[in-house]
């Protein structure tokens, strides 16, 4: 147990990075996962196929091999950006992916009659997109994107692979200085656990407060 | 593709439509231009860093990775739905003893990531004598995480079996086990299908952790591929490439196996796979 409190610092440390990973990749997956369900939506066919190009190729890549990629392989052909930065955008663009994904069937789960409504209207397709599908899609996927959101935090670890100190390298760290495995990695796992709790309390509530009862 | 947003264009719609395209073609050759640019000023591009790629004895080498990589997804895949069948069966259970810990298990490993998983298995048991092989210090990490995710979807597969079935089997006389045996899991089976393909090319994303564990799978042959030759970037696309092949031939599969369905089934809202 000591060992967990000798070393709080680098433990906080850790934890610090992996919040200021999740946050940031989600703030960015939200925007382009909405962006990419937006292209696939739309009346364009390029625009439909970019899309759905994205969304194959994230879903299909796994996580590490971008980030290995990024990490080591960009700096080769002259783009060099900080390590935590470079982290941030992969994860980002890989959970965007699986948000696109999610929004799709939250937006096939409106019903045509909100579609016809809006364009019975004169709503043009961006306006009826804000207005009128987007808010009623985005309240029947609380659920499916407070997993991703739970996911995303899991492989925000994968960073560590790289060389990013979040809360799993700084565990792995500690545990090599202590060589006390048990109450270190139980301390790590215990920190993402509450992390998870915290974010299904939040979906919990959002979606009591905003859930559309058909 | 879905018509919610848009009716039969008329002219006007039709010229939009014409501009958007126009303008996301240009973005995206602009994008592949760029890229181009920056391969072909560091040097990327020339054919003697990419040649040794049509050679066989180097495609010979990554497909024995790939070949390590399907060995670790399968054996861990197998482990992880024998013990989520068993997690979820546990946690339909009617006994509490057996369902809370079943339950406490699904939900405290669904949030611990997997690369802490292998850390321990790496750094930890070592220390209290229990040295695995290689081979298995990938798998049994994976095999814990995906078990609990395996199970998440066994269950919603039982529950998704209509009530009457399993009463009709009590009611002709079988007992509880041979109900489940017999009439519940066949058809909870057949639904879950899809989902346990996706759920399988999580699993197999998940081998690239082979990385860390410096186990020769795909990824960690192009690592040591890449610190030989020195063509470090050209390794990893050609892996990356190799992934997305694989990937997403077992993605179509699972859609193919979702759209063909189970005939008069209420259908179970696939759960989309998570690395």
């Amino acid at each position: 147990m000591s060992a967990l409190l000798d070393h709080l610092p680098e433990f906080w440390q850790g934890l610090v990075v992996t919040l200021q990973l999740t946050v940031a990749s989600f703030a960015g997956a939200a925007v382009v996962g909405l962006v990419i369900t937006a292209m696939r939506v739309s009346p364009v066919g390029v625009l439909r196929g970019i899309g759905t190009a994205y969304v194959e190729t994230f879903q299909n890549l796994p996580l590490l091999v971008l980030l290995v990629l990024a990490v080591f392989g960009l700096p080769e052909i002259g783009l060099k950006a900080d390590l935590l930065v470079t982290a941030m955008i992969v994860i980002a663009l890989y959970e965007a992916a699986y948000i696109a994904e999610a929004l799709r069937s939250g937006v096939n789960a409106v019903s045509a009659g909100q579609g016809e409504a809006a364009r019975a209207l004169g709503l043009t397709f961006g306006q009826s997109l804000r207005h009128v599908v987007l808010p009623q899609a985005l309240r029947t996927v609380i659920q499916p994107v407070g997993n991703i959101f739970i996911a995303l935090t899991m492989n925000t670890s994968l960073a560590a692979a790289v060389g990013v100190v979040d809360l799993t390298a700084a565990a792995n760290r500690v545990n090599l200085m202590e060589a006390q495995p048990i109450p270190i990695f139980v301390g790590a796992g215990l920190a993402y656990a509450l992390i998870a709790a915290c974010a299904g309390f939040v979906t919990g509530r959002l979606e009591r407060r905003l859930v559309v009862v058909r | 593709m879905s018509n919610l947003l848009f009716d039969q264009p008329g002219p006007r719609a039709r010229r939009r439509i014409r501009i958007a395209t126009a303008v996301g073609a240009v973005a995206v050759l602009a994008l592949l231009a760029l890229a181009v640019r920056q391969f072909a000023a560091g040097g990327q591009l020339d054919a003697d860093r990419w040649s040794p790629y049509a050679t066989w004895p180097m495609w010979r080498y990554l497909l024995n990775g790939l070949w390590a990589t399907a060995l670790a997804a399968v054996v861990s895949a197998a482990l992880a739905m024998a013990a989520g069948l068993a997690l979820a069966l546990g946690r339909l259970s009617r006994r509490g003893w057996v369902r809370v810990p079943a339950a406490a298990y699904v939900e405290v490993v669904r949030t611990i990531p997997a690369l802490l998983l292998v850390y321990v298995v790496l750094f930890a048991l070592p220390r209290y004598g229990l040295d695995l092989p290689l081979f298995w210090k990938l798998v049994v990490p994976l095999a814990i995480s995906n078990a609990a995710a395996f199970a998440e979807i066994f269950r919603a597969g039982v529950l998704s079996v209509e009530r009457g079935q399993g009463e009709a089997g009590l009611a002709v006389g079988l007992t509880q086990g041979q109900t489940m045996r017999l009439i519940v899991l066949p058809q909870a089976a057949r639904r879950v299908l899809p989902s346990i393909v996706s759920q399988s090319v999580g699993l197999l994303k998940d081998t690239s952790l082979g990385f860390v564990v410096s186990y020769a799978e795909l990824l960690y042959s192009g690592k040591v591929l890449a610190t030989y030759n020195g063509l470090l970037i050209q390794t990893y696309i050609v892996v990356a490439l190799i992934y997305l092949v694989v990937n997403a031939s077992l993605s179509k599969l699972a859609r193919t196996l979702d759209s063909r369905g189970t005939p008069g089934a209420r259908r179970l809202r696939r759960r989309p796979a998570r690395a």
